[in-house]
Order: C-alpha cells, then structure tokens, then sequence
C-alpha cells in the first residue's frame, strides 16, 4: 500500500467549527483514512504538543491552521507547525482573515478583562481579580498565555502557503482540496486561495438582480420580511454577497437570510469594507437628494445611514483582523 | 512538592490543562483544572447589532453554534417584546431536536464509546474509534455516520449550513417548512428513534452487563453529591429548548425553580487567577471552595443533571429508559422526591437516554400540522426592552444563558454570557480531584491504564467535541513529574500506538528518571519570570 500522507488539523483561537466541517465529509472520512494519517489534531486524536515538538521538520505533508492568534500560546503553536510542515492552510476565517475573535480589535484589551471579569452582571468580584500571567499558589505557580493587545491573522505571524476561506469552509470545498491532494494534483502558486471561487456571492445566488436597480432605505433584518425570489440587497437589507468570495453555494440566501460575508473578500480585493461601501456608493438611489439644496444632503445621507449604525462590525464581520481599517490603526 | 502537568487535554472542546501536584509523600496534595485561552465575547459583541449576536454567538462554540443560535435568538425575542408564531417557535424546538441527536450519537461512539467499548486498559492503538469501527463492525460505524449525515441534513435545510446555520431572526425564523421538506425529516426522525435504542441496547450489552464497569460506574472515585441544574416544562419533564430553570439538591428536594430571565438572583460566578474561565455557583448557598455536599453552592447542569431535576421524561419510550435508570441505581422517593443518581459515570446512560428523548421529540414536532405554516415571523415593533432580554436553552452539556442590553437603535451595549460548559467548571475540577486522589497512590507506579481514567473523570463532562466519528491515530499521554521549580523528576509516556515517526522522534524515552532531588539547571532561571516585563506575580485565592 503506498504510504499515507501526513497531515495535521490544529485550533487557535477558534471555536471547532472548522473541525466539524471537516468531520462532516460523512462517508467520505473512510477515503480520508485511507490516504491520511491523522498526525495531530486536538479536536480528534490525543497526540500531544510535546509529540509534535519531537518530529523533525517539515515531517507533516500540510498542516490545516484554524483559529485567529490572541494569545502567546496560539502564536507558539503558530510556528511549531509552520516548522514542522512542507505546507501551511490558513484554514478558516479566523486563519485567514481573524473571524469573529478580531472583532476584539475594535476594543481595548483592558476592557475584555473588566467586561469578563469586573464589570460584569453575575461575577461576584469585589477585589477586581483578573486572570494573570503567573499565579503563585501553596502547591507552586501556575501559568496562563498572555492575552495579546489584538488578534491577529496566522499570516502575520508566520508564512502561509495557502488559504481556505469561510466559517467554516463548507465541506465540499474541503472535499475539493482533500480530492486534489489525494490525486496528486500540481498544487496552485503559492498564496492561491484554495476551495473557493475568484467572483462574489452573487455569481452563485440564484435570486433575481435588476438591470436598473436602485437601492432605496437601507432595512434591518427584523424590520422586513424579505420576499423568497428577489435580490435581498435591492430589498433594502445588508446582504454581503456582493463584496464576498464565492464558494459557498450562496447558502444564506437560499434560507431568506443575507450573507453575512464569511469567506472573505472576493479575488483581487483586500479590503471587505472599501468593497462593500463602493458597492452600495453605486446603488444608492440618489435621485432624491438632487431634489435637495446642497446644505441638506449631509442631514439626509446622515439620517439613511441610521439603518446602518456599526459599519466596522457589518462588513467587517469576519476580516478586522486583515482590514485596511486595521492597518489604519496600526500606523496610529 | 512534584507536579504532574497534563497539557494540553486533548478531545477537549477547547484548550485544557491539568497540574496534579504531589506531596512529599507521594499523595495527591492539590489538583487544578485550567483553561488557558479567552476570547472576550462579552467586550466585542458590545457595539454591535442586536440582531447579529445568534450569528455572532454561534462562533463560541462550532460543535454547539445551534445551542448558541437559540439562546440568543430567545434573548431577542425578550429583547424587541415580540412572540414568535407556533410555527417558528417548533421550527426553532425541530433544528434543536436533530442538533442533539447528532451531538450525542458522536460523544457517546467517538469520545466515551472507545472507553468502554475498547476499555479503559486496552491497549493504547486501539482505545479509540477506530478500535470501536472494527470491534462493532464497519455495519454500526456506518449507522454511526449515516445518524450524524441525515440531521446535519435537517439543519441544513432549515439553517441554510451544516455548521453556523442561519435563519433565526427575533419574533421568528426566516424560511417555512413545505410539505416535502417536512416528510423528509419525518423519515429521519424514524430512523432517529431506531438508532436510539439500537444505542441503548448496545450500552446495555457492552456496559451494563459487564461486572467490571458496573464497578467503576457506582465506584466512589467517580461520585460527588452536588446540587443539579435543569430546565423543566410545566410538568417538571426535561425540555432542551424552554422552560423553568429547576434546581434540586443533593437529596433531591427542589432547592429552586424561577424563569430564566431571574438568573441574576440565583447565579453568582468567581474569578480565579489562574484560569480564563469562572466559577458559577448557586448565590443562595454562597460559594465555599471545591467541595461538594448541601453546604456547598457548587451544581452540575450536564445530562444526568436533566434527569435528576426531572420527574419524568416527556415521550413514552424515553420514560420507560427513564424508568430503568433509577431502578438500576435503587433511588428511593423521599418527601414526594425521588433521590438524584450521584455517580457521574451514569451520565454516558443519561445522554443515551435523552438522544432517545431528542428522537421522539422530533418525530412529534414533524407530525404536528402546525409547523408548515407560512407564518414563521412576527415583525417587532422596533422598540427596545430597557430591562434588556435573557434567553436560555439547555445545551448538550449545560444550561446556557444569554442576556443581553441594547440602546434604543438595537446597538448591544452589555452582554452576559454563562455557558453550559462553565456551569461544570467547578465540578470537573473536583472529580479530577477525587479521581486522581483515588487512584494515585504513593510507591504505586502510574499506569498508563490509571492516567486513562483520571481522563475519564473529565470525558463524561465533556459531550461537547462530537467530531472524532473517524479518527486516525494513537492516543498518546506525556506525564511530566516535575519539582515545584518545573525540573524533570519524572516523565511518563503512554506506549506509542500507530505513528511510528512521533516514537522514532520523540525527545524523551518513557519513564526517565532524574533521580530524585531535582536541582535547577545551570543558567536556568528561577521560575517567576514574566513575559510581559513587568512582574505579574500574584498570590492565589484562597477559597
């Protein structure tokens, strides 16, 4: 039998869904076995760190990366198994782009400890302890990882061969990534995005777009109930499709709720945000404003933004981490 | 003083650690149980919109995103004041149903299973799915498959995705039921209740009729007498999706039932030092430290809880198991009360027991005519709850809360968070406890058998990480032995299994031994030393 590829599935600071996906390949896990050993994988087998340390380098044939970096320990583990791998996914948003740990990004490091810890409804913590770094108990001294000030992408701590967007990847798409490795295909340039498309969310959504369309009042999910067949962004709700990479399926839609923009943005573009807002720059509706003297279209364009109160954490949902915005705040 | 550091716990949902510390004589002195990360779901969902959280929320945990869904979408049902209609509501109880039944088919074959299947001395190469694959045949590891495959099916058909579904918005859910759909899942749901007592039966065969595990489960190593956490209908039956919060005592009087929105009256939570994660405890009793008994405030929201707070199970099959349960263990009713099952090892039972409950629960969601209709939705007025809006489900391994504030533009301003893992945080942390302190003895090698159930005080808390179903590879534990100041004394390694390369490599041979009067080592530097620069050093609690 030709011998096994090796191949490692590990967690950052994620939530396992990326695992699941991976588990939801169904029947197809008995070809997994079949041309994969499981090396290490947290979520699955009990192999431990110490293990992994153990192996010479570039032992593993590809390391599947999930989880944004947010503490020293995630970083650690960042750059043992870039050390011990012949190829690095990011894999996942939170790899990718830092998911929905990096909405943290847009908020003090103090602050998750006080809203955690201190400041909190049910804690009962009237000395205000926090978890530290080092503890000195009777026994001896325990550690914790620090907590990093923000999170970052895998990328930016490590170089990464490829990524494998969405939260998680729909298991198709990783069929699609297991299928070629276990033919042996060439693999892509390094830096190829992996099981997606190169267009956006619309490409794939089978609801019905408008030559001429216009974007009228900007609408919250609660606010309407969207019609089944018609493009749910020219109905007025943020649907992300449209400033997101394909891959999916367009799977949110079909259940009548809007693409929330998990894999990112599409080919080409870095920033989710700078998309998005250009896109709906071209499909606002701004006949109504030439109606108006020049001194009352900030008001207005003010008051049709209110349907829009957190743009960062809207189109950014998923990507802060790897934002303009946060490049931004970084040179600050 | 040695420490024996365990890290990190793997088939854990998260990150895990454990630190044994002995004493001079070789007996357990102390045992913490710590989890090193935190992600601040509490600060950065604060600023955002109200009707994202269930998105957002669903990223805590990607093995339970539908136990997150729920409660947050219940919190702003409470949130706008707005009901969702029959259909929605059954609609939202119908997806939760078929998430149970995927969540504890895998916990109890892939994480628990091999335990007892395999157990707990088997040889390390087969002690996990794939020894249990080959030992129930390739037959059962399909049905296993196949139960796991059909309801991430109906999830995905009400939820748009397999994992972090979609659809709940407040005052309903976004897409009906058609009637195809419906005679679909009403399949699967019949197939769910065959496969529940196929389950059963097996744990009947394998556990119950087996003298050595029946030992371990009523042993003392795996019991604590605490308070349980469930959520009840109006008859005092389990219900996963709503309800009143109950609370019984170690001898099973009810201690207290209240809505979930009164939470904040009952719940206070401790911070430790030494770990990210709190300690909930019960705020009548008041919070004494590890310890368990009717003085302690500690409590135990897990499976067996459900059924301890439970007078009976809701549909006819489950009831008779239900039966069955306490029978087996001889619980006697005293003051209208039937006594709790203490013996945490029963839990496995316990979550068999409710993947049949699930089961039958789905078959009668599907069959109520009620759940096709067009009307999935209520649109809210818009008006926000000063008071804010608390939702609550039971997830698969706890009682799970959600509460929520927002300002008048449905912007989040608080949010508070008690998951159904952290309910037993206190909890694991003893049976680890007890576990190691009954089978840790002084001048008594540590087995690799030993090591496999002081792991197993912690796996029956743990139903959460359902995604081993086919895992490949061995199950390798490193004990480190070390002195206070973290020299080497003694270092344990379980036998290497099916990775021939991690033996070839692995950096220290099984039991080595330093010696025993471990010396710190040239330019090593003294332990407390922190990476941040500035001193963090900080003396511990004490309870």
């Amino acid at each position: 039998m030709q011998k096994k590829s090796r191949i490692a599935i590990y967690w950052a600071a994620s939530c396992g869904g990326c695992e699941i996906a991976f588990v939801n390949l169904h029947e197809k896990l008995f070809d997994v076995a079949e041309h994969f050993e499981l090396v290490f994988c947290p979520a699955l087998v009990d192999t431990k760190t110490k293990d992994v340390q153990g192996l010479p380098d570039k032992v593993l044939d590809v390391t599947l990366f999930n989880g944004a970096i947010r503490t020293s320990e995630n970083e650690e583990m960042a750059h043992l198994m870039r050390r011990k791998s012949k190829v690095l996914v990011a894999y996942g948003a939170c790899a990718s782009l830092g998911g929905i740990p990096a909405l943290s990004n847009l908020h003090r490091k103090s602050d998750h400890f006080r809203a955690a810890f201190v400041d909190n409804l049910t804690v009962d913590n009237p000395q205000a302890v926090c978890p530290r770094t080092e503890t000195v108990m009777p026994e001896g001294v325990l550690r914790l990882p620090e907590f990093y000030a923000r999170v970052k992408t895998l990328s930016e701590v490590v170089d990464v061969d490829y990524v494998l967007p969405g939260c998680p990847p729909e298991p198709h798409q990783i069929w699609n990534v297991v299928e070629a490795l276990i033919k042996g295909s060439a693999l892509p340039p390094k830096g190829s995005v992996l099981g997606a498309g190169r267009s956006n969310v619309c490409a794939e959504c089978e609801r019905k777009r408008h030559e001429d369309r216009k974007l009228g009042a900007l609408r919250r999910t609660y606010e309407i109930i969207p019609d089944v067949e018609n493009c749910l962004l020219e109905q007025g709700l943020l649907c992300m499709g449209i400033a997101t990479r394909d891959g999916c399926g367009a799977l949110c839609p079909k259940v009548n709720a809007p693409c929330l923009g998990c894999y990112g943005p599409p080919e080409g573009v870095r920033d989710q945000a700078g998309s998005m807002a250009s896109a709906l720059g071209g499909l606002l509706d701004i006949e109504p404003l030439k109606q108006l003297p020049e001194e009352k279209i900030p008001e207005h364009v003010d008051e049709g933004l209110k349907a829009l109160p957190d743009c960062a954490g809207t189109f950014l949902k998923f990507s802060v981490a790897g934002s303009a915005l946060q490049a931004r705040r970084d040179a600050r | 003083m040695k420490r024996i550091s365990i890290d990190p716990i793997t088939r854990l949902e998260g990150h895990g650690r454990i630190e044994i510390f002995l004493d001079d004589a070789g007996e357990v002195a102390n045992v913490y149980f710590q989890v090193p990360e935190l992600r601040g779901f509490e600060q950065f969902c604060v600023g955002r919109l109200a009707e994202d959280m269930p998105a957002i929320t669903g990223r805590i945990c990607g093995v339970c995103p539908e136990a997150h869904m729920m409660a947050s979408v219940k919190a702003l049902d409470n949130l706008f004041g707005v009901t969702p209609p029959p259909a929605a509501r059954k609609i939202r109880e119908l997806l939760y149903s078929a998430f149970y039944v995927t969540d504890h088919t895998t916990h109890f074959y892939a994480l628990a299973g091999p335990d007892f299947v395999m157990g707990p001395d088997a040889p390390v190469a087969e002690r996990n799915v794939l020894g249990v694959l080959a030992k129930v045949g390739r037959d059962v590891g399909g049905q296993v498959l196949q139960a796991r495959a059909r309801n991430h099916q109906v999830i995905k058909m009400l939820g748009g995705r397999e994992v972090q579904p979609t659809g709940a918005v407040p005052g309903g859910w976004s897409k009906s039921i058609s009637a195809a759909e419906r005679q679909e899942i009403e399949g699967i749901a019949h197939k769910n209740v065959q496969f529940a007592l196929f389950s059963l039966e097996l744990f009947n065969d394998i556990v119950l009729k087996n003298p050595a595990y029946r030992e371990m489960i009523f042993s003392s190593a795996y019991r604590h007498e605490t308070y349980y956490m469930g959520t009840v209908d109006g008859a005092n039956r389990a219900n996963f999706y709503d309800g009143q919060i109950r609370v019984v005592g170690p001898d099973g009087s009810e201690t207290l039932k209240y809505p979930a929105a009164e939470y904040r009256q009952h719940i206070a939570e401790r911070v430790e030092p030494w770990t990210y994660l709190k300690f909930p405890y019960l705020k009548k009793i008041g919070w004494k430290g590890f310890t368990d008994g009717p003085d302690s405030g500690v409590y135990c929201a897990t499976p067996l809880s459900r059924l301890n707070v439970s007078d009976s199970l809701a549909t006819p099959l489950a009831q008779r198991e239900f039966e069955k349960f306490y029978a087996a263990f001889g619980c006697k009713t005293t003051g209208g009360r039937r006594q709790p099952v203490h013996h945490r090892l029963a839990t496995h039972w316990a979550r068999l027991i409710e993947l049949l409950y699930a089961a039958e629960r789905m078959l009668e969601l599907v069959r109520d005519e009620q759940i096709t209709s067009p009307q999935v939705r209520v649109i809210p007025s818009g008006k926000i709850n000063p008071a804010g809006g608390v939702g609550s489900v039971e997830a698969p391994r706890g009682t799970l809360t959600h509460h929520y504030m927002a300002d008048e533009r449905g912007v989040m301003t608080k949010v508070n968070l008690i998951v159904g893992t952290t309910n037993n945080h206190a909890p694991i942390a003893m049976s680890l406890k007890r576990a190691a302190q009954s089978l840790i003895r002084k001048g008594q090698a540590i087995s690799e058998g030993l090591l496999n159930r002081i792991e197993m005080a912690f796996r029956l808390y743990d139903p959460c990480l359902s995604c081993a179903t086919h895992a490949v590879g061995r199950m390798p534990l490193v004990v480190t032995v070390r002195d206070a100041r973290g020299a080497v004394v003694q270092c344990l390694q379980q036998p290497a299994g099916e990775t021939p390369a991690l033996q070839d490599a692995g950096e220290t041979p099984a039991l080595q031994d330093a010696g025993g009067t471990p010396a710190l080592h040239a330019g090593e530097t003294p332990a407390l030393q922190n990476a941040g620069g500035t001193p963090a050093v900080q003396r511990g609690r004490q309870p």
